[in-house]
Formats: C-alpha cells, sequence, structure tokens
C-alpha cells in the first residue's frame, strides 16, 4: 500500500459550539477519484475549508504529501501557500472573477509565479496563449473568451471555474458540486472529463445528484460523511446498500418511520 | 453590443499625449510670454500636486478596493520633508535674522537640532520625500493587511492614522513648527522662489511627475498585476485559491500610492509657499475622496479632472461665498453619487446615450 497523499487524522473543528467536524479519518491515495456524498450539514465544505486553509482545525493531523518525512503540514498554512503547494478548489457557487474576460481569467489562474514581482514584469508567453487555448477548447468559451464572466451563465460559470481550476495543474482538486447548474448533457460531460482527470492528478469531489455520483464513482470509492465524522466508505454500491447509510441519507424516512 | 473588458488604446493614448502638452508645454509658453500671471500658474501648478494625491487615492480605491481615509497624510509628510530643506535654505533671511528657522528661535533654540542637519543637502531631503511615506506605509499596511483589517475597518484605520499624526504635528516640541508649520521660503537649489522662471520650472515639475504617475499607472493595467489587483477589488478571497498572496499585492499597492502622494506634497510646498498640520486633518483626506468620485473612480483620467475641476471650483467659491463652499462640495458629492455614478469622464458617453435615445421618443 502507498502512502496516502493527504492524511486527514483525528481532526474536529467547531463553530459557536456547532461540532461542524469530529474525529474525521480520511485517506486520498494518488491518482485517486473519491466522491464525498453526505447530507446538509455534514461536514462536507468545512471538510473543504480545512483542506484548503480557509479553516483551520482545532485538533487533529493535516497532511500533504506521499513522503512522510517531508510531508506538509496544511494546518500551519495559508490559503495561498496551499495553492501553491498543488491543492487547488473549485467552490460550491460558481466562483469567478466576475469582471474580468473569460481570456483573463484564465490568465490569472495559469501555472507559474505568483509574486508581486513576477506579476509586474512577466509577459504573457505563446505557451501561455496555447495552453489558454487548450483550454477554452475544453471548456467550450472559445466563443466568449472576451466577455465579462459575470455575464456568463451559471453552468458556463460552472465550466469556467473548472478550467480555472485546471489551468494551474494542481496535485489534487477539491471539486464541491460541479455539476450544480448544468443540464444533464453538460453533466455527464463534466463526469466524464473528471474520470479522465484521475490517475494523472487525485480529486475529491462533493455531489448530492446520485446520477452523477454512479458516474464518476464506477471505479473509486465513495466516502459518507455524516455529523463531521465519516460514517462509511466503500464502493457505490456497497454504500448505497448500507443501512446505517439508507437511514442517514438515502431512504430516511421511506422505510423505517411508521 | 459587445461585451469586451479591452478598452480601445489609441484615443487614450492620444488623448493622454494631447492633454500632456496641454499641461507641459501649452501653460508654460503662455506664462513666459506673460499672457498666464505667475499666480495663475502656481495655483494651476498645486491643482497638479492635488492631482497626484487623487491619483494616489484612485489607486488604491477604485482600482484595489482598498478606501484609504487618510492619503493626505502621505501627501503631507512629503510636503513637510520638503519644507525641512526649504526652511534650511532660508539661512539668515528669518525675522530673527538668526541661522536656524524662526519657530526654533522662538521655542528657544540656540542651535539646530541634530535631524534638522542633514536637511541642508536637497537630494537628502528628497530621499526622505520617498523613505518616510514609503517606511510608513509600510509599516502600517503591513500591520493592517497581514490582520487582514478589511473594508470599512480599514478606512476608519486609515483616518485614524492621519487624525493621530495631525496631533502629533500641531505639538511644538516634535520641532516641526508646531500649528504654523512651515512657512515664509525663500530659495530653493539657490533660485528665488519668488522669480517667474522657479514657478515655471516647478510648475513644470508637477505637470510631468503627474503625467508620469498617469503613465505608470496605465502600464500597471496592462499588467497582470493590474489584473490581481481588480481581482482583490472584486473578491479578495477567490484571489487566495488562486495562489496569490493578496497581502502582498495590497502592501505593494499602498505604498506604491503613499510615494505618489508624498511626491506631490513635496511639490506642492514650495508652490503654494506653507505647509502645516492642518493639511493632514481627517477632512483633507475625504474632500482628496470627493475628487475621485466626481471625477470617475477606477478610470486613469477621471481622479486627475475631479482634482482640478474641484479644486477651481473652490478657488472661486472660496472667494465668491466663502461660507457656501462646504455646502456645495457636500451637495456636488451627493449629486455626483445619485446622478453621475461614473463621474465626469462618463459624461459624454451620457450625453451621447441621450441624444442618440431622444429623436425616437
Amino acid at each position: 500500500m502507498p502512502h496516502p497523499l493527504l492524511t486527514v487524522e483525528d481532526v474536529a473543528k467547531a463553530y459557536d459550539g456547532f461540532q461542524a467536524i469530529s474525529n474525521l479519518n480520511f485517506y486520498l491515495f494518488p491518482g485517486e477519484l473519491r466522491t464525498v456524498i453526505g447530507p446538509n450539514g455534514a461536514g462536507k465544505s468545512t471538510f473543504f475549508d480545512l483542506l484548503t486553509g480557509r479553516a483551520k482545525p482545532d485538533r487533529g493531523r493535516l497532511e500533504f504529501g506521499t513522503d512522510p518525512a517531508a510531508s506538509h503540514d496544511l494546518a500551519a498554512l495559508s490559503e495561498h501557500e496551499i495553492n501553491r503547494l498543488g491543492i487547488g478548489r473549485k467552490f460550491q457557487t460558481p466562483s469567478v472573477y466576475a469582471y474580468h474576460s473569460v481570456w483573463e481569467n484564465l490568465l490569472l489562474s495559469l501555472r507559474g509565479p505568483r509574486g508581486v514581482f513576477a506579476a509586474l514584469f512577466q509577459r504573457t508567453g505563446p505557451a501561455d496563449h496555447a495552453r489558454i487555448e487548450d483550454l477554452l477548447e475544453l471548456i467550450r468559451l472559445g466563443e466568449k473568451r472576451h466577455w465579462q464572466a459575470g455575464l456568463l451563465s451559471h453552468g458556463e460559470k460552472q465550466w469556467l471555474e473548472l478550467g480555472m481550476l485546471l489551468a494551474q495543474e494542481p496535485k489534487v482538486l477539491l471539486i464541491d458540486e460541479p455539476a450544480a447548474g448544468m443540464t444533464d448533457e453538460e453533466t455527464y460531460r463534466t463526469g466524464e472529463l473528471l474520470l479522465s482527470l484521475a490517475g494523472r492528478h487525485s480529486l475529491i469531489v462533493i455531489e448530492h445528484d446520485m446520477t452523477f455520483v454512479r458516474q464518476i464513482a464506477r471505479q473509486g470509492q465513495v466516502t459518507v460523511l455524516h455529523q463531521g465524522s465519516v460514517l462509511c466508505e466503500g464502493r457505490f454500491e456497497e454504500v448505497q446498500s448500507d443501512p446505517k447509510v439508507r437511514e442517514v441519507y438515502l431512504g430516511r424516512g421511506k422505510h423505517d418511520r411508521g | 453590443m459587445t461585451f469586451s473588458t479591452r478598452p480601445a488604446p489609441r484615443l487614450g493614448t492620444m488623448l493622454l499625449l494631447a492633454l500632456g502638452a496641454a499641461l507641459v508645454v501649452v501653460l508654460p509658453l503662455l506664462h513666459a510670454t506673460g499672457l498666464l500671471s505667475s499666480f495663475t500658474l502656481s495655483v494651476w501648478g498645486k491643482y497638479l500636486c492635488y492631482a497626484l494625491l487623487a491619483l494616489s487615492v484612485d489607486l488604491l480605491w477604485g482600482h484595489t478596493g482598498l478606501l484609504s481615509l487618510g492619503q493626505a497624510l502621505f501627501f503631507t509628510l512629503g510636503g513637510y520633508l520638503h519644507g525641512m530643506y526649504l526652511m534650511r535654505m532660508i539661512g539668515e533671511l528669518g525675522q530673527y535674522r538668526k541661522p536656524i528657522p524662526d519657530f526654533l528661535v522662538f521655542l528657544g533654540w540656540e542651535r539646530l537640532p541634530a535631524f534638522w542637519e542633514p536637511f541642508a543637502s536637497f537630494p537628502f531631503a528628497i530621499a526622505m520625500v520617498f523613505l518616510i511615506p514609503g517606511l510608513v506605509a509600510f509599516g502600517f499596511g503591513y500591520l493592517a493587511f497581514r490582520s487582514r483589517v478589511k473594508g470599512v475597518y480599514f478606512s476608519i484605520l486609515t483616518q485614524a492614522l492621519t487624525y493621530a499624526a495631525s496631533i502629533m504635528f500641531f505639538r511644538n516640541n516634535l520641532l516641526l513648527g508646531g500649528n504654523n508649520g512651515f512657512t515664509d521660503f525663500k530659495f530653493i537649489l539657490g533660485y528665488r522662489l519668488d522669480d517667474p522662471g522657479t514657478t515655471r520650472a516647478l510648475y513644470v515639475a508637477s505637470a510631468v511627475a503627474l503625467l508620469l504617475a498617469v503613465a505608470f499607472c496605465r502600464w500597471l493595467r496592462s499588467t497582470k498585476f493590474g489584473l490581481v489587483q481588480h481581482a482583490i477589488r472584486d473578491g479578495e478571497n477567490r484571489v487566495l485559491f488562486s495562489g496569490y498572496a493578496a497581502v502582498h499585492f495590497k502592501l505593494f499597492v499602498f505604498v506604491v500610492a503613499a510615494l505618489m502622494a508624498a511626491v506631490g506634497g513635496a511639490l506642492y510646498t514650495p508652490q503654494v509657499g506653507i505647509i502645516n498640520p492642518g493639511e493632514m486633518q481627517p477632512e483633507k483626506s475625504l474632500e482628496a475622496v470627493v475628487w475621485v468620485a466626481l471625477g470617475g473612480r477606477g478610470t486613469l483620467l477621471g481622479p486627475a479632472l475631479g482634482a482640478v475641476s474641484v479644486n477651481a471650483l473652490k478657488s472661486w467659491a472660496t472667494r465668491a461665498y466663502p461660507d457656501l463652499w462646504l455646502i456645495l462640495l457636500g451637495g456636488i458629492f451627493v449629486l455626483a453619487v445619485l446622478f453621475l455614478p461614473g463621474g465626469l469622464v462618463s459624461l459624454p458617453a451620457r450625453l451621447r446615450a441621450l441624444f442618440s435615445r431622444r429623436p425616437s421618443s
């Protein structure tokens, strides 16, 4: 068994007395596509906040890196430092630079130096242009490259944000509800894109849409979060048939009440 | 209808060059041929210094989303540091005919305090004009941005900073002239300040400084830095998740804006002939915000246009209706916010839209 890329052990986080995350243990291995499901308030978004430095854990271990001797303690790093390590995030509500053009949104996200002086003096080269062209084609926004991102439809913003995430070429992609606001066809295409990324990248995808989960969890594992900790983990079919999961999430109220 | 966010660069460049030529060449020529009085030219020089202050406010507020309500502090610091050189150049021509500035004689000093010594050197004073405001901005910005002080709290802090500084500068024992500040300047670099040639040179220096600052802002907007800057204004949290340390970008902008204001202040002092702590009182910084709002926030020429037009109006109104000036200023601000949110620079487009709609209705 290889060493996990992301190690989350015994992590807890409370907000004003509300225990959002408690005793969370989670391991992500290189190249894996992990799907995370769970009812509202299960702590899914808080989990991403902890991984990306937006929130700090009250206790526990949050480590990044397959080499135990050289792994990074994520709890000690700030948002931009974690991003520079190669952990990219797509937010639940599409979060793009609304007043910048589609092209500029991608340019700002391209992998490369992030310092003040690099931003001042580095010119955009032909390699950057080519990379942006590739991304525009992938996210099918080539025609709208000069549009202000704020004028795009909800689904297009989702795609743009995915493009921005890919532009960073991260090692780990944290993706929160990518299919929200998309048509069935777009949703399917998103699923196939994520599946094609697995292997080269490692992904954690939070999703509610069970058709979509079934699609992307074909090979990978599904983790069910409930009240801030892992309820169960396994193949989609195993998870789906687990009585505990059915109780808290999938078929609550239908069979057991009465 | 296009959704392009790229402005047409040609027209902008030409307009900029035309305005630049008018400011740097035409006004000084009119003065040299006697068509424009030295008084009028130095009043225009003052407007251009204020335009530098407005530009620095807009660099923060319009382009980075940082509403500084204390920008006049850096302007006044620049003015004081250059003023210290000008005070030394009075030599023994003061009221008391002593080799030290009059206010020090008045306070009972026989010799020059040690920190005044090096200010006899013009290069040293100019170096300080950059160094001191830069350090103050760096220190304050570092603390504020690192602690993630944002929005209205940042504005209140900047206001408190300039207020605290003004109280400090009002005190005589700071040895910087107390509430009278510095005045009665005689020479700069060996030239008499009341000489028309000196007036013209100072005016040209102000115009060139303003044009360089405008060109710098224009260049900044064309870089990736400019994109990050606007991204910080529109959604700072998102920027962090693209891997940019917003703190570093904000700190850089804050220091650059402080230097811009300081240069404006340094040029202001010899042309106006006086600098005192009143210039760093909170309302001065608020006034600069009104100039930017009226001229056009987040635009290239708006801040300068706002600064010049409001101050030209002020020069007239404070003579014609001295009691009504503040009411007028407040009224202009309210009207600009309500009816011209894009500022004066948006007026041509607004008028064009108005007239093109009229025939069809």
